[in-house]
């Protein structure tokens, strides 16, 4: 009992139901399963993204591109949907999908055939995916009346009390865990993160699992780019714009570790419910949205601190380890 | 044990005057391992005095706590009669202490002035690095070595012997008084070296201490006075070089009762398993060729840098040899990754085992199975239950202790953690297992555990290539010696008649 009192996702969820609990003696309703749902499914996007992140950043990568590849997606099949109405839906979301993987495929390859940083690979491709939605569109907005209404109206739609954008992010917050609990994958991202050397030495390929990761981010993001774009009815260049550093802070705050290796689902999706009750609380009791980003800020540096010092205790043992190694230098010598 | 002669130091220094650096009692104690215990030495001005002895005796150590990177648990330094401590590396500098080590630790996208002065550049007004006077005083010190190095160019584009000069200008810029050689001749060429030495005589010509540590026999003989055998954290003998001949040095390094301690069961090897043919890297080793019979310890010794690790990971897939051939009973193999040296049944028990061989924060179990998951998965899906089944069985075997295996590796303890290594290439069922160094960073009573159960496992039937340091346990625990030296191999010894001596003169290439 302890032990479950003392992990992360155990506080995190207590501080957001505290958290839920203060808001509401401010605005009455706030704490009403209409109102929870809602919040939900305002976060629900952010939910797929950063559990795409977190996917990457186990590998002891990071995908700085999903919110560019987003905007460049969402903006092909919007432009689609305007173009030909009689396309199918599921098929612009297949299409989204592999669009979408297709970019992250980019990204891994870099990152796996030509070993450049993860860091500056996605930071390059972010420019170039936002700059390759601009010459797609040229500089044009596809709004809403451009758009048919099933492409709009699927993601609202309620089935079992919920909306379909929900539900959508319930299938992927369970798809990623069964995928990093059941599958040799996320076995090995975990492996590659936590020690790639160690990842080598028993047979785990560590590029080509970087690489897969990007992939299943990228896909994600496309998945992402299209209830984005219906969800906000219009698609530019500009949407979605510095999302990719939400992503991380959900990750952050959720507990995965950016030196990869360490993470949980659960951590990560309450990490994006964290962010997601603060983004609806503040406007509800009246702080602007300058005020906003000041807290989350400071929401992630904390974040980060308290990661930091739980790390330490782990420290500890690493520098045993380290005691131990410029020992098996001495004994080199 | 007995052989050992213990000269007080106290008659030495009636002999050289007055030491100018003095260690006493000197104890070094990680968790688990005491990797000094207890070793005296003194240094004298105007002397060169050798600190001799086998991989992991402490020589390291020992220059570790002499530049002030570690702080001994127990005993004294004390530099002209009186105590001191280096609560840092500086302080070590402050009081003079020097190390120029192997490879030499210096910046390479710095000049070679800067290097010379990092840390104590001449200051002008307002504190600013006064640039002219240290391109000054470094050209002028490089002078005064006879070394040719313009202090304008990065340090990354000299040879290693160059470095060494930029190191020994180093140490005189900040008016060392003690200069710590820690095996400076290791990539150095035969003319190379004798630049080295002449410098050597001029530093002992200015009334410097120098502290020499080398393998090579015909070295020490040439350049130092003093010399000191290190063995397992101990110093075992000292005197002058002049009045020991080679011999008794060997003694003294090598010096114990060794086979009866070891418990080797008798196991005649049965047909050839691995069958190494002229097995070539591009660039660490060559020619090596071997057969490893079903049972069989091979033993594998040599000084570090001889090129057996390099082997080791070539047979294991990590890197790719560039000519030779492997049949593993008696089919050629090709292993190109380790994948499929894993897939072939060869494994390989790294040295490192923090950095190379566990994830820790992944649990026991996740570990254990990491490199059999095709073994406990079906249809592409993990399996829980199976990979606790085989994670459960290798704990018990090798009496593995821990809360749960669902704990994360990186709380165990070290010996829990070698064992979760051990446990997680033996779950493989190879036929071929390579253990490099499997004793080292273990205390004494666990190095008799650790080769009573790598002889279990030959009687089984695996077979076993064993790569070690240590003389005692090569001897003790392997059916065949393999020697090598400088990436060739330099002999195959059978274990009866073998005789410690003539290992290490066949590593060292001192016939």
């Amino acid at each position: 009992m302890a032990r479950f009192l003392k992990r992360r996702e155990t506080l995190l969820f207590l501080i957001i139901a505290l958290m839920v609990a203060g808001f509401a003696t401010r605005a009455a309703g706030f704490a009403s399963p209409d109102n929870l749902g809602r919040i939900f499914n305002d976060t629900a996007i952010l939910i797929i993204l950063a559990l795409a992140q977190m996917v990457v950043i186990l590998t002891k990568a990071i995908d700085l591109s999903v919110a560019a590849n987003l905007a460049f997606t969402g903006m092909a099949i919007a432009m689609v949907n305007a173009a030909f109405p009689a396309v199918p839906l599921p098929v612009l979301v297949l299409a989204a999908i592999a669009i979408g993987a297709a970019l992250g495929a980019i990204n891994g390859f870099l990152v796996w055939r030509l070993e450049i940083p993860p860091i500056v690979v996605t930071l390059g491709t972010l420019t170039i995916y936002r700059g390759m939605a601009f010459v797609l569109s040229g500089g044009a907005w596809v709004n809403a009346h451009q758009m048919t209404p099933t492409f709009l109206d699927v993601p609202r739609s309620v089935v079992l009390g919920l909306p379909v954008l929900s539900w959508c992010a319930i299938a992927v917050v369970v798809f990623i865990a069964a995928l990093l609990r059941y599958s040799p994958f996320g076995r090995a991202a975990y492996a590659a993160g936590g020690n790639p050397v160690a990842a080598v030495y028993a047979g785990i390929n560590v590029g080509r699992t970087r690489y897969l990761a990007f992939v299943l981010s990228g896909a994600l993001a496309g998945l992402s780019s299209y209830l984005w774009v219906s969800r906000y009815a219009v698609a530019y260049v500009d949407i979605a714009n510095g999302f990719e550093l939400d992503s991380v802070a959900a990750c952050v705050i959720g507990g995965v570790a950016i030196a990869g290796g360490v993470g949980t689902v659960v951590g990560t999706v309450l990490g994006a419910l964290f962010l997601g009750v603060i983004k609806n609380a503040l406007p509800v009791i009246g702080i602007s949205p300058f005020t906003q980003m000041a807290i989350s800020g400071s929401v992630i540096i904390l974040a980060v601190l308290f990661n930091a010092r739980r790390e330490r205790t782990r420290g500890r043992i690493i520098l045993r380890d380290r005691a131990a190694a410029p020992r098996s230098q001495e004994l080199a010598a | 044990m007995n052989a050992t002669i213990q000269k007080p130091l106290t008659a030495e220094a009636a002999a050289n005057g007055a030491p100018i650096l003095e260690m006493r009692g000197i104890s070094q104690v990680f968790p688990g391992v005491r990797a000094l215990d207890g070793v005296s030495i003194a240094l004298y001005p105007g002397q060169v005095t050798a600190l001799i002895g086998e991989n992991g005796a402490g020589k390291s150590t020992l220059v570790k706590i002499l530049t002030g990177i570690y702080r001994p648990t127990e005993g004294e330094i004390l530099i002209d009669g009186k105590p001191v401590r280096f609560a840092t590396a500086q302080g070590a500098v402050d009081h003079g202490v020097t190390a120029i080590h192997q490879e030499t630790v210096l910046f390479d996208e710095l000049t070679v002035a800067e290097n010379i002065f990092l840390g104590h550049a001449p200051r002008g007004r307002f504190g600013r690095i006064d640039w002219g006077q240290m391109k000054a005083r470094a050209a002028d010190l490089l002078a005064s070595l006879e070394a040719p190095i313009d202090p304008d160019i990065r340090l990354k584009d000299l040879s290693i012997a160059q470095r060494h000069l930029v190191a020994i200008a180093r140490a005189l810029s900040i008016e060392a008084r003690i200069v710590i050689m820690d095996e400076p001749t290791a990539a150095l060429s035969r003319k190379e070296i004798d630049d080295l030495f002449r410098i050597v005589e001029n530093l002992k010509a200015s009334g410097k201490a120098v502290l020499f540590i080398s393998h090579k026999f015909d070295e020490v003989y040439e350049i130092a006075e003093n010399f000191v055998v290190f063995r397992d954290g101990r110093s075992v003998g000292a005197g002058r070089l002049k009045e020991t001949p080679q011999d008794a040095i060997v003694r003294l390094m090598v010096g114990r009762d060794v086979k009866d301690a070891f418990p080797k069961i008798a196991v005649t090897p049965g047909a050839p398993v691995l069958e190494v043919k002229r097995y070539t890297h591009p660039t660490e080793f060559r020619d090596i060729s071997f057969t490893l019979h079903k049972g069989e310890i091979l033993g594998v010794y040599g000084l570090i840098g001889a090129g057996r690790s390099e082997l080791a990971q070539a047979l294991f897939g990590i890197t790719r040899p560039s000519g030779g051939s492997l049949a593993l009973e008696g089919r050629d193999v090709t292993i190109a990754s380790p994948r499929d040296a894993i897939a072939a049944g060869i494994v390989y028990v790294p040295e490192e085992r923090g950095r190379h061989g566990l994830a820790l924060p992944m649990p026991i179990y996740q570990n254990m199975t990491l490199p059999s998951l095709a073994r406990t998965s079906r249809q592409g899906f993990l399996r829980a239950s199976e990979e606790f089944a085989l994670a459960r069985t290798y704990a018990e075997r090798l009496d593995l202790r821990a809360a749960a295996l669902s704990v994360p590796v990186g709380t165990l303890s070290g010996g829990n953690q070698q064992k979760v290594v051990i446990g997680k290439w033996l779950a493989t069922k190879p036929k071929v297992i390579i253990l490099d160094e499997p004793t080292k960073g273990i205390d004494i009573g666990s190095k008799a555990a650790v080769h009573g159960f790598i002889s279990e496992l030959a009687a089984e039937g695996l077979s076993i290539i064993m790569i070690s340091s240590e003389l005692p346990e090569v001897l003790g625990m392997a059916d065949r010696v393999m020697v090598m030296k400088e990436g060739l191999m330099a002999g195959l010894f059978d274990r009866d008649g073998l005789t410690p001596e003539t290992l290490v003169r066949a590593a060292t290439g001192n016939a």
